[in-house]
């Protein structure tokens, strides 16, 4: 594998803020690379200062064997970048935007069926400010492609989207990656992380709390697991602690519904608790071990929620 | 070069879309034209040294177009370009501020250009107007005014934060510029005070330089060298003071 990014003991300060501390990372060709962490961590500074649109007070970037501060406009030819708060003119055209925008590069794919492809054939007479979030968020990445570039960066890509729009957009970053490019994810949402990077970079408080896959990342958690079902009225879910490997038996009751049943433990839990459950004629149909996820990742790894 | 022209194109594109932004260039002199004509006609009069009011008047409207395309229109575009984030998109790709920048004053010329043509058509036939002595110096000076005045346009979008105040103090520049100058009203009916005051003012020399050449005086060689300056002190603050966000 060969690095396309290296990032070696950035630090930046804007006046008396230290918006980024101290961050060394590498970015590998060909992967999603994910570099998550709460508003205000430090996560566009240090993005915004690998394509050489910020200077760093110190440390060293070489994004392609380039610095992005001494040679941007070459490394900005093989850059693909969506920004986050970026805008183009209201009463820009959808065409006018990809057409003049090829004009900047050396090296452009035809930007028709690149419409066609992010779902955006039909507006391409469309004037910017008519087009509803998603469709703009795919012009900006349309755009973003315009120069087949090698690295593609995407800054807060679904802030704003629906659930429908997020699912299809995530399908859409995939496919850039599986077209070779290297992709690097800016992103608040944990889940969003999870689901598509290859690799993750865990930002907090301008450094870098952990870096690896999402697997590892979430398998290093020394947290056992949490089985949960739905019990049934008049059953003493205490019976539960007797359980081997159980470390905690929660019971919630609500008004209207049956008693949710949360047990954390460690071992087999899943297959030890039913067996209990079974001597007790008790099979709840919503038996399941919760997974940890990257959101409990962060809190282990810092002691805060990743939103407040 | 290309994408320069392609940029510039887009731009003007943009103005025609919304064309209320180009009013003070393209309508209100014309405005002017014609209350000031239907009043005062283009008579020759002694109070106006011999020259007629609208033959009088012209120079200080193209003046007037430089003035506020400079201080207002372009300002007020930069700053809401740099609100949006257009201007942060723009700087993502591999161009220089100079392609921005440059485009901007292209298309700004372009459409006081055309401004300036429409009052030139009504003014000859409707009222007669008599054309410059020096056609060609005065294209010139027009383009060389512009440039100042833009650069003008620069260093406030440099310095103010927002569209809005740059808005407001372009506007508190131009108005009294455009009424103490000679460009938007005859000089000649202004008492002696204010007269002496308007040497203060920019836009008194683009004035002076116009008419010089629509009348067949000449180059006015201070005119020349105050805007000269100025463009030149303009443009070096704006490139210190400029922000793409």
């Amino acid at each position: 594998m060969t690095n396309v990014i290296e990032v070696t003991n950035l630090r930046k300060t804007y006046g008396a803020t230290v918006a980024v501390e101290d961050i060394s990372l590498t970015v590998q060709k060909g992967e999603i690379f994910g570099i998550v962490g709460p508003n205000g961590a430090g996560k566009t500074t240090t993005v915004e200062t690998i394509m050489g649109l910020r200077r760093p007070d110190s440390g060293t970037v070489r994004v392609l064997g380039l610095d992005p501060q001494t040679q941007a406009e070459e490394l900005r030819q093989r850059l693909g970048i969506q920004l986050q708060e970026a805008s183009l003119p209201d009463y820009l055209k959808v065409w006018e935007a990809l057409d003049l925008f090829a004009s900047f590069y050396h090296q452009t794919v035809p930007w028709e069926p690149l419409l066609a492809q992010w779902g955006l054939g039909d507006k391409r007479n469309t004037r910017f400010k008519n087009l509803s979030g998603g469709q703009k968020q795919r012009l900006f990445i349309a755009l973003a492609l315009l120069n087949d570039p090698e690295v593609v960066f995407l800054d807060e890509l679904t802030t704003g989207l629906d659930p429908q729009a997020r699912r299809a957009t995530w399908e859409m970053v995939r496919a850039i990656r599986d077209q070779g490019k290297t992709v690097i994810l800016v992103t608040h949402f944990m889940d969003e992380a999870e689901e598509l990077a290859d690799r993750v970079a865990i930002i907090d408080q301008g450094r870098l709390a952990a870096l690896d896959t999402p697997q590892a990342l979430i398998q290093g958690l020394q947290t056992g697991s949490t089985v949960r079902f739905t019990s049934v009225n008049g059953f003493d879910a205490a019976v539960l602690e007797e359980v081997a490997g159980v470390t905690a038996v929660h019971q919630k009751n609500g008004s209207l519904q049956a008693p949710q049943i949360t047990v954390q433990g460690s071992g087999p839990l899943l297959s030890r608790v039913a067996v209990k459950l079974a001597e007790y004629n008790i099979a709840p149909l919503d038996l399941r071990v919760e997974l940890a996820d990257l959101e409990e990742v962060f809190l282990a790894l810092t002691g805060h929620k990743i939103r407040a | 070069m290309q994408a320069l022209t392609k940029m510039t194109w887009v731009e003007l594109k943009l103005k025609l879309r919304e064309p209320v932004g180009t009013f003070f260039t393209l309508v209100f002199p014309l405005l002017l034209l014609f209350l000031f004509g239907s009043i005062y006609g283009n008579e020759p009069t002694a109070f106006l040294g011999g020259r007629g009011n609208v033959d009088n008047s012209v120079p200080g409207y193209i003046a007037m177009i430089i003035g506020t395309t400079g201080m207002i229109g372009l300002p007020i575009a930069l700053s809401v370009y740099r609100e949006q984030g257009i201007l942060r998109r723009f700087r993502a790709a591999p161009i220089t501020p100079g392609l921005v920048l440059g485009s901007q004053v292209a298309v700004n010329l372009i459409v006081s250009l055309v401004g300036m043509a429409f009052l030139i058509l009504v003014g000859v036939f409707v009222y007669d107007l008599v054309l410059p002595a020096a056609p060609f110096s005065t294209f010139l000076a027009v383009i060389m005014s512009g440039f100042s005045f833009l650069s003008v346009g620069f260093v406030l979008a440099s310095l103010l934060p927002t569209a809005t105040s740059a808005q407001a103090v372009g506007m508190a520049l131009f108005f009294p510029m455009m009424f103490l100058s000679g460009a938007g009203l005859p000089q000649q009916i202004l008492p002696e005070k204010l007269v002496a005051f308007s040497q203060y003012l920019p836009l008194t020399y683009v004035v002076n330089l116009l008419q010089g050449l629509w009348y067949g005086d000449g180059w006015n060689w201070t005119a020349v060298l105050v805007l000269a300056g100025m463009t030149v002190a303009a443009t070096a603050v704006s490139v210190r003071y400029f922000r793409w966000e």
